[in-house]
């Protein structure tokens, strides 16, 4: 095995075998549970890079790869399921931003926690620490932030977490890459839920597990297709030609082939993952977690791992695409990406807290890249994951350190009623927070899409000319509305947030946060700039050809046919332009003065109450749910309908035994026979009851005796 | 003496040395009593350990066979026949395993009439054992029958308020079943002078019209025992009537024994049939899947709830049983050791915490989490393992069920594995709605109730822990690496399916 493959195999494990050791060991002893935690993600993160690395000098690079066989299955027992790790093009790159954020959101998580913090006064495992009462001299006492109670569970649910992303991004298959998919499901629940004492924390956990898990049990069934019609999981060999051709050509259901049914089922996956319209509901209550979580699984990975088993499955997805005209598959991915692209989008103008702008916002970029593989788009999607990954990791810390920032503020003004999340009671954080405010700034540019500097640039301009290059008019123009918005949203919060004057008290005694949580925004920062470089088309005027194009020759030969490099064109690259300083542009004009959701003119209540998705899904789904399982299946059908007809078998015996002894035993028997044989047939008609009273015993020597008599006869009959 | 040493023969009656020894105890040294009968449990399980070491896994035939003539009249034969084979030997090892720990988990459950008690509970296990190794179908009938009576004593006398009722219709229903069946073993013996089921199997030729009806009368017996959907409503009396060890006995195994049923008898001996009839049973499995999950959702009583999840899951069991190929099958017999562990696990630790409140109702929890972190900690990793999360064991069962069940030509029809998946997501529905109301949230009114009462809900105790621990190690190995167990139940599987290839026309 070469050094490269082992290594991959021991990138998931650090921060598994810090989950073990922090919850058996260290859970009393908050500096060891963060060093394991941190120290984890290091090794992980080293161990990727040397990969990286290798992989980057290798001339000839296509994949890295090692297999072992773990489940025995099928017609005989020589055949296993393999299970086995593979870095490609692809893998590399995804790795390289799931290592570098997750290293940094376990450093941010320390400071957002407040270790080195007292303990709460009041505080309670389950609930959001409240801050605590130091005495200084002269019995004048401050209010400072209390450390976490919960402080080395967090680190290990976020380990557990980090396997489960490492898991899926270095398996070889769609099993183990199943298994990471459904921890970092769990883990999103455990830590959406990690201040479970609150109502609404409990609410949006298991929201989020039950609406994801929907999308994963589709996906499951995906899985068992591809299985059933293949016999292998593994990519390399599911990824032949002969392969591919056979489920292009198989016919499944509905019109589809074979590889679109199957492409569709897994999508339902990403759909769940990546909460796309419909399965979108959950993101945005999953907010209720702390801020590293909302980062890291709602922003960074997780939500990212649903794109990218997407891409993953591009060329099942493409197997039967002949390059002129979507396939059903890919027109309905490309539709569901753009409309959640534009319609998460129209939301997040109308929300005023910090993190769910940023919620939305995540869900409408999911929906840019989903829209990309939609139509066939695969180096842009690529390329849109990876930058997004970045600035949207930097713009969650962002956030967290404004709300860090406020609560501050918050303790010292003693007011807990106000809001630290509430962006109308921020306003000039610019000068309180200079670092989270400049490192926000270039997030929220990078995120709109702000020309040349930024990777959201490079990247949302790749596919907006992808679009406009392979003539999909309709996603394109759904793509730059989405665009405009975007941008417009972004303005609007760094202009409510840090711009203008403070509107409370609470906001004017804001506070640079901790070094742990200032480093990892500035480092996030550099990549939201300069990731977008390595991405500049050839032919873009001036700048295009000074740096080589290097990231779509490097993730394009993932695929066995690496796509064409498209044609520049006029027409996307001005709309970017447009859209970008067009949005960011009315942002600032529209809420430079707003001082009140009163002057907020687009407080639209449609827009407020996302579009009443919730409400309708109660109404359609929840609701039926409790009356068909409660009234109709319990009460009517199992007690009522099944256990009617029984206890009605008890009755008619028990009414046919008193029937014999009333008009036989006692009319016909007494009559005509002695008291003597009366009383024993009184007794045996009586005893006919017990099926109902419960003297089993003789009912079970009755039935022994009526077996002993039926073997008798059947005995006597074969003996003749 | 050679008899008695066959360590088929002693695994299964090594109990009975036990019950001879209980009955001249003194019934007030209750610890005493306790420990006899762990004791022997635990014998037991020495026993079935040794008959794994000698068990040869890559032999697909019976193993260790023990063989003598019985009951001879008139030219036919009932044998004493045991053997242990790969669709056995899990079920093997998982009774004899959860009965010292049903034991275990009664030492403070069980304060009445403990020597009765434990009397049943190994003759309880003598039944059980004997089910799963006889080869013969009479001796199999004896055992089925005798697994019966103790466990209607169990329930009528330790139960709770409506056990009466619970032990009768739990009675009734089987008898039922049974009595069918009887009747219907006698047909094949009849038939072939013979009641040894490899003989029956070998002479083959039963024809196809009689196979059918005796298809279905052993299924009379069988899919009430599992319960299969409509004959499950004797089951959540039963489970919520019956006492903490009795709901782990019966769901860790004695609905064992219907699905055991299907696979040991209903698959080879009517081999037509059941190929024929697969898409049906397909579809009363996957309603009972289904139909299962939405009661467990409706319940408001937590070990009812589990009672219907087993309905639920062990749909899954029949649906891999009657895809007829080895991934359905090997993922069923899989599922019903994983279904024993994780539903006996959850019934072990509702009985934990109805020990100190003596309440079900999910409604009066809440917050448990926070008072009682191991007890929490430990039903999260059961629940999940419970609902098919990948790395535990459920997910193990199930994955190759569908697996078997999508791509069967026996069901001939994917859409049951696809609508029976529905099942895992509403099993995350009342699993994880169940985990929120009892364990997270604002204290719930219990707790308050049982502090006026002057006690304190405590986490679990040692001799607790020391009885989640091999459960949760079961729960982590099968998830994490399965093969072992395959090995053990693979080579038998594929001979079954080639000789269902054989003998049937429908299967390619």
């Amino acid at each position: 095995m070469a050094i490269e493959t082992l290594i991959i195999w021991l990138i998931p494990l650090p921060p598994f075998l810090a989950f073990f050791l922090i919850i058996l060991f260290t859970n009393k002893n908050k500096m060891l549970s963060h060093g394991l935690g941190v120290g984890a993600a290091i090794l992980s993160w080293l161990g990727s890079m040397f990969v990286i690395y290798k992989a980057l000098t290798d001339d000839h690079f296509s994949a890295f790869e090692g297999t072992l066989k773990w489940l025995p299955i099928g017609e005989s027992t020589d055949t296993w399921f393999s299970i086995g790790v593979m870095i490609d093009p692809l893998g590399a790159t995804v790795l390289f931003f799931v290592s570098i954020t997750i290293f940094m959101i376990f450093l941010y998580s320390i400071g957002y926690h407040n270790f080195g913090q007292p303990k709460g006064d009041k505080d309670q495992p389950g609930l959001p620490p409240h801050g605590a009462t130091i005495k200084q001299g002269k019995g004048k006492s401050i209010t400072v932030p209390s450390i976490e109670p919960l402080y080395a569970r967090f680190f290990a649910f976020l380990s557990l977490f980090a396997f489960g992303m490492y898991l899926l991004v270095v398996s070889d298959n769609l099993l183990t890459m199943f298994v990471g998919w459904e921890i970092m499901g769990l883990c999103s629940y455990l830590l959406i839920g990690f201040w479970y004492g609150k109502k609404s924390a409990r609410d949006a956990a298991i929201k989020a597990f039950m609406t994801t898990r929907i999308g994963d049990v589709f996906m499951l069934l995906g899985i068992v297709f591809l299985y059933t019609a293949t016999g292998t999981l593994t990519f390399r060999e599911i990824f032949t030609e002969e392969t591919l051709a056979a489920l292009a050509g198989a016919p499944a259901i509905l019109g589809l082939s074979a590889a679109g049914a199957i492409s569709l089922l897994l999508f339902i996956g990403t759909i769940g993952k990546s909460a796309q319209w419909p399965l979108h509901v959950w993101l945005p209550d999953a907010m209720e977690g702390p801020t590293p979580v909302s980062a890291m699984i709602h922003a960074a990975t997780m939500v990212s791992a649903g794109v990218y088993a997407l891409i993953r499955m591009f060329p099942l997805l493409t197997a039967d695409f002949s390059g002129h005209g979507l396939t059903t598959a890919m027109s309905i991915i490309a539709f569901i990406g753009a409309f959640t692209a534009l319609f998460a989008a129209t939301i997040a103008v109308a929300q005023n807290d910090i993190k769910r702008v940023l919620a939305y916002s995540t869900i409408s970029q999911l929906g840019f890249m989903i829209a990309a593989l939609g139509i066939g788009a695969y180096v842009a999607a690529v390329f849109h994951l990876v930058t997004h990954a970045f600035f949207k990791a930097l713009l969650f810390l962002g956030s967290g350190s404004v709300i860090h920032g406020m609560e501050h503020g918050v303790l010292h003004t003693g007011k807990h009623k106000v809001d630290p999340q509430n962006m109308f009671n921020m306003g000039g954080l610019r000068t309180k927070m200079p670092v989270t405010f400049w490192t926000f700034l270039i997030g929220g540019f990078a995120l709109s899409g702000f020309p040349v500097i930024t990777a959201g640039f490079w990247s949302k301009d790749e596919i907006l000319a992808d679009a406009w290059g392979n003539g999909h008019m309709v996603v394109f123009i759904t793509l730059a509305i989405a665009a405009f918005l975007t941008a417009f949203y972004t303005m609007r919060q760094i202009t409510l947030t840090f711009l203008g004057k403070p509107r409370t008290k609470e906001a004017g005694h804001a506070h640079e946060t901790p070094w742990t949580m200032t480093v990892p925004l500035v480092i996030l920062s550099v990549f939201a700039i300069g990731f977008g470089w390595v991405g500049i088309p050839e032919h873009f005027p001036v700048l295009g050809g000074i740096l080589p194009n290097w990231f779509h020759n490097f993730v394009g030969h993932t695929l066995t046919h690496p796509p064409e490099v498209l044609k520049f064109d006029i027409v996307p690259l001005a709309t970017s332009l447009v859209v970008a300083l067009g949005g960011l542009g009315f942002g600032y004009l529209a809420y430079r003065n707003v001082k009140s959701p009163a002057d907020d003119k687009l407080q639209i209540s449609v827009l407020k109450n996302k579009w009443y998705f919730d409400e309708i899904y109660d109404f359609i789904f929840v609701k039926p749910a409790y009356w068909v399982s409660e009234t109709l299946i319990y009460k009517w059908i199992d007690r009522g309908l099944i256990d009617g007809i029984l206890h009605s078998f008890g009755t008619v015996i028990g009414f046919l035994g008193y029937s014999i002894r009333k008009y036989f035993d006692l009319k016909l028997i007494n009559d005509f026979f002695s008291d003597g044989s009366a009383r024993v047939t009184q007794w045996f008609g009586g005893r006919l009851q017990p099926i109902q009273t419960g003297h089993i015993q003789q009912y079970m020597l009755a039935s022994l005796g009526l077996i002993i008599i039926i073997g008798g006869i059947l005995l006597s009959l074969l003996v003749q | 003496m050679e008899f008695f040493l066959q360590p088929l023969t002693l695994v299964t009656f090594f109990p009975l040395l036990g019950v001879l020894l209980l009955f001249f105890l003194p019934s007030d040294k209750k610890n005493l009593l306790r420990w006899t009968a762990m004791g022997f449990t635990l014998g037991t399980l020495g026993i079935s350990l040794w008959v794994l070491e000698l068990f040869n896994a890559p032999n697909p035939h019976l193993q260790l066979v023990a063989k003598y003539d019985w009951i001879t009249v008139a030219g036919w034969n009932i044998q004493y026949h045991m053997g242990v084979d790969g669709l056995s030997i899990l079920l093997l090892l998982l009774t004899t395993f959860l009965t010292p720990i049903s034991i275990f988990s009664t030492w403070t459950a069980v304060e009445e009439r403990v020597k009765e008690f434990m009397i049943f509970f190994l003759m309880l296990e003598i039944g059980m054992v004997g089910v799963f190794l006889a080869q013969d179908l009479f001796l199999f009938y004896v055992f089925w029958e005798f697994t019966l009576i103790p466990m209607y004593f169990l329930i009528g006398i330790w139960g709770g308020p409506r056990r009466i009722y619970a032990a009768i219709k739990f009675f009734l229903y089987t008898m039922a079943g049974s009595g069918l069946m009887l009747l219907a073993l006698l047909g094949p013996g009849i038939e072939g002078k013979t009641f040894s089921l490899p003989d029956l199997i070998s002479s083959g030729g039963i024809p196809t019209n009689t196979q059918f009806w005796l298809f279905l009368a052993f299924t009379a017996a069988f899919a009430i025992k599992v319960p299969m959907w409509p004959l499950h409503s004797w089951l959540p009396d039963a489970h919520v009537e019956a006492p903490t060890a009795g709901s782990v006995i019966l769901a860790g195994v004695l609905l064992k024994m219907g699905t055991y049923g299907f696979l040991r008898f209903n698959i080879p001996l009517f081999p037509q049939a059941a190929v024929d009839l697969a898409p049906w049973m397909a579809l009363f499995a996957t309603i009972g899947i289904l139909y299962g999950a939405a009661l467990a959702f409706a319940q408001s009583d937590v070990k009812k709830l589990v009672a219907y999840s087993s309905v639920s899951h062990l749909g899954f069991v029949i649906l891999g049983l009657f895809a007829l190929n080895p991934e359905g099958i090997s993922g069923a017999i899989l599922q019903m050791f994983n279904h024993g562990i994780s539903t006996g696990a959850l019934f072990l630790l509702v009985g934990m915490i109805y020990e100190q409140t003596h309440t079900r109702e999910i409604k009066v929890y809440g917050g448990l989490w926070k008072i009682t972190p191991v007890f929490g900690t430990v039903m999260l990793i059961v629940a999940l393992s419970s609902m098919g999360l990948p790395g535990l064991n459920g997910f193990i069962g199930e994955f190759t069920i569908l697996l078997g069940a999508f791509g069967s030509t026996a069901i001939n029809n994917p859409w049951y594995a696809g609508l029976s998946a529905l099942g895992i997501i509403m099993a995350a529905i009342y699993i994880l709605t169940m985990f929120q109301n009892m364990f997270l949230g604002p204290e719930g009114s219990i707790v308050e109730e049982l502090k006026k009462r002057g006690h304190v809900l405590r986490d679990l105790n040692r001799r607790e822990i020391i009885i989640m621990i091999p459960m949760l190690i079961f729960i982590f190995w099968v998830g994490l690496y399965p093969k072992p167990f395959f090995d053990l139940i693979g080579p038998t599987v594929d001979n079954l399916v080639a000789a269902l290839q054989t003998t049937t026309l429908a299967l390619p």
